[in-house]
């Protein structure tokens, strides 16, 4: 196929759901079962579509990057700056091909699996709609070419993510939920918006090959590296703020309000990893600092997710902290230097983490039932500690359920092996070329608790005995429609899509496919050049592995211990520890401390404001109309006293003197006379005189 | 002549002579008294009497300018005009009058004033 087809097949995925989401938004009722099926149908050829473009740039155009380009805006030639115009374009390279298809894979078995789990919702059509609608978004960041339309798309994403998290917009917690979550992002948009203008005004254009280009001739941000540090850094913001890391981590676990679905689908495997893609698509443009800086905030939010996750009970929020402590792991691998591993971890992170939702959701949805018909409406169908023994009645959830768990463990035989042994490779790498041993010895402890919370949650939902046995008969496995998807995310999780060697990816076509693009910062600043990198890798790798895997081993080691082999008593130790749980339950009092140190402080501006608003702005107005009445009511008073009194004074001139001059009019004939007479004497006596 | 007495031909030698100025004074005298007649009188036909005045004084002072030069008729014939239009007029103002009385029951023009506003 020509790179045009591509290109059309591509923007074909692109618009396809976008039509969808017009369709079901204004017909959506109206349609034969509200559109469920037309949306699914409609995301899953973009699937085949994406399947197709993903082959054929694989086996035809190995490292090319194939575009199309349009010219938006042409400003001419303006004063001071030069010729200046805005091209929007689409990019296909071999990032944004296998992203593209990693979304609509996921979309697809989000809506086929929503079919089952939203059935009967209030409403049904516009969630479907709002699902079309983020999977257009979505593939807007993957394919662009440039940073204005990326922005786009990454706005988009954050409006669909508003909406569906406050679906259930009559609970109060789903609609602050909400707007958490978008103001959260918002925070971080803007530090990506301020980067997006430093290069702008630096480039005068916003396409990623031009920007790249200038930098690599030795074209800096306002002359200097520093400056380009910190275009990084602050680009990497938006990233911090999409994909959860710490400190704008606070808006992922409340958007757990949101049906699973959209759980699982946009806080897990698309959205939230937008921003991996964001750094994954600029990275040439980061210096070694910029480079650590996301190294670091990536380490230690995984870490801090990952002790949060170990104390929580509801079974969302345990997979909410896991995907922020994952999402910490890529970006981590980001800073590294271990490109191919990070975004190799997001697309394999994508399938489990999905599946671990969507499994979670079925869960869920058999707990809901069985609580409604035993009519119990106070019992939390979410909470782990209510459930247990789901092993007899849902097996097809339970052995996938169990691959995911394996997969985000880092058990051989899985893709998330594969990915996360890289990670951590990587990190050791780094560890040994800058002696900043710090990440990597993070890296392998998170790879350990994660093993533990995940086997914990296993445990606690599938095996040993349910919390309340007579509950357990009214579960039921889930519908086909709901455990199809499971099936084929968990087939998605076994190595063998991704390499045909179960201990080693690199020579997979992922990461084949995906080598470490070479950074075009100044020397100075450059991190370690790929040559050096790989070498280090290489060193380190058999060490690394041997690692992980104790580490993962040890987990699951206590995990057992603990919940199903009963030798350490879980609720002993929490009340032995009891500052440390609750600090761990609570969250390390995140959301205490933002509302107390930004919350509050926003607050009472926001009054002060307001007194200012209403005392002196409206006083203002308000004294303004007083001081216009008053001179309106002078201007009235001299019309009526002052115009009006001249014109009534004319007219009284006029009546006196009318008064006065009517007596010549005597209507006697005699006194015409009279007047005659004395005329011509005067007359006469005048001529005389003259 | 000489049937007169002797001091006649004297006191008519002491009389000065009549010369035009004497008419014409007269003629005004009694054009004075016309009008102050027209516009004094409330009587219509007083009124009409002063016309009357006012036309025969006017008739002198045709007849007066006549004598005195030449020999020249025209004041005299115009003068046989005026008396014949003045009889005219007169004919006509006293049918006027006339009616006045019939209309307004009075002949005094103090109360004919319905002209006047």
């Amino acid at each position: 196929m020509s790179p045009d087809t591509l290109i059309t097949l591509s923007l074909m995925t692109l618009l396809l759901p976008l039509a969808g989401f017009v369709v079901l938004i204004f017909t959506g009722r109206r349609l034969p079962r509200q559109g469920d099926w037309l949306e699914t149908s409609i995301v899953t050829v973009g699937l085949v579509l994406s399947l197709v473009v993903l082959v054929q740039k694989l086996t035809l155009y190995g490292g090319e990057t194939l575009s199309a380009r349009f010219t938006w805006v042409d400003f001419g030639t303006v004063p001071g700056i030069g010729p200046l115009r805005i091209v929007l374009g689409v990019a296909l390279d071999n990032l944004s091909t296998i992203m593209m298809a990693t979304v609509l894979v996921i979309s697809s078995v989000v809506h086929l699996f929503s079919i089952g789990y939203m059935q009967g919702d209030v409403r049904y059509s516009r969630y479907f709609a709002f699902l079309g609608f983020f999977t257009f978004s979505m593939l807007l960041i993957v394919l662009a070419d440039n940073l204005l339309l990326l922005y786009a798309g990454w706005e988009l994403v954050g409006i669909s993510s508003y909406l569906l998290i406050g679906h259930w917009y009559e609970k109060k917690s789903a609609s602050n939920a909400a707007m958490k979550a978008f103001i959260v992002n918002r925070i971080g948009d803007v530090g990506f918006f301020v980067g997006i203008l430093i290069l702008f005004t630096t480039f005068k254009t916003f396409g990623l090959t031009e920007i790249f280009e200038g930098i690599r001739s030795g074209v800096l941000p306002y002359g200097s590296e520093g400056w380009l540090t910190a275009a990084g850094v602050l680009i990497f913001c938006g990233a911090v703020g999409k994909s959860a890391q710490f400190p704008l981590h606070v808006w992922l676990p409340d958007a757990m309000e949101g049906p699973t679905p959209v759980s699982a689908l946009i806080h897990a495997a698309t959205m939230v990893a937008a921003g991996v893609y964001l750094v994954a698509r600029t990275f040439p443009l980061m210096t070694a600092e910029a480079l650590t800086v996301i190294a670091y905030i990536g380490a230690v939010t995984a870490l801090i997710s990952a002790t949060v996750a170990i104390a929580q009970n509801d079974i969302k929020r345990v997979l909410a902290y896991s995907t922020i402590s994952q999402l910490g792991y890529m970006v981590m691998a980001l800073g590294v230097g271990a490109y191919t591993a990070g975004f190799f971890h997001l697309v394999t992170h994508a399938m489990f983490k999905a599946g671990l939702f969507l499994g979670s959701g079925s869960v869920i949805h058999a707990m809901h039932h069985a609580l409604h018909r035993r009519h119990d409406h106070h019992t939390d169908p979410q909470d782990i500690r209510n459930m247990g023994a789901l092993r007899t009645r849902m097996p097809v959830t339970f052995w996938t359920f169990v691959v995911y768990t394996l997969a985000i463990s880092g058990v051989p035989l899985t893709t998330g092996f594969l990915s996360k042994d890289e990670i951590l490779a990587g990190s050791m790498a780094f560890g040994e070329l800058t002696g900043q041993v710090i990440i990597p010895l993070i890296g392998f402890l998170v790879a350990g608790l994660t093993a533990f919370y995940m086997f914990r949650l296993v445990i606690r939902t599938f095996l040993g005995a349910h919390a309340e046995p007579e509950r357990l008969s009214e579960i039921h496995e889930s519908p086909a429609v709901m455990t199809l998807p499971l099936i084929i995310l968990a087939a998605l999780s076994f190595f063998a899509v991704f390499s045909l060697n179960p201990v080693g990816a690199a020579s997979g076509w992922v990461m084949q496919s995906l080598p470490r693009p070479e950074s075009v910062t100044p020397v100075s600043v450059a991190p370690p050049p790929v040559a050096v990198f790989e070498d280090a890798l290489h060193h380190v790798h058999g060490g690394a592995m041997g690692l992980s895997l104790l580490m993962a081993g040890l987990g699951i080691l206590v995990a057992f211990t603990t919940y199903a082999w009963k030798k350490i008593d879980a609720d002993v130790v929490a009340q032995r520890l009891r500052p440390l749980h609750l600090f761990l339950l609570n969250k390390w009092f995140f959301d205490e401390t933002y509302d107390l140190l930004v919350v509050r402080p926003t607050l009472a501006v926001t009054r002060m404001l307001r007194w200012f608003d209403n005392t002196i702005v409206d006083g203002l107005v308000n004294g303004t109309g007083w001081l216009t009445r008053g001179v309106s009511f002078i201007s009235g008073k001299i019309d009526t006293v002052v115009v009006d009194g001249a014109v009534n004074m004319t007219a009284y001139l006029s009546g006196v003197l009318g008064l006065v001059l009517r007596k010549f009019q005597t209507g006697k004939v005699q006194t015409y006379i009279m007047f005659v007479v004395l005329s011509v004497v005067i007359f006469y006596f005048l001529y005389r005189l003259v | 002549m000489e049937s007169l007495p002797k001091v006649v031909p004297e006191f008519l030698a002491w009389l000065p002579r009549v010369g035009l100025s004497h008419f014409l004074i007269v003629s005004a005298v009694l054009f004075s008294l016309g009008v102050f007649g027209i516009v004094t009188r409330r009587n219509a036909i007083l009124v009409l009497m002063g016309v009357e005045l006012i036309l025969n004084a006017a008739n002198l002072n045709l007849i007066a300018f006549s004598r005195y030069s030449g020999l020249n008729l025209d004041g005299q014939v115009a003068a046989v005009f005026v008396i014949i239009l003045a009889a005219a007029e007169a004919a006509i103002a006293l049918a006027i009058v006339l009616n006045i009385w019939h209309r307004f029951q009075t002949v005094n023009i103090d109360e004919v004033s319905t002209l006047k506003e």
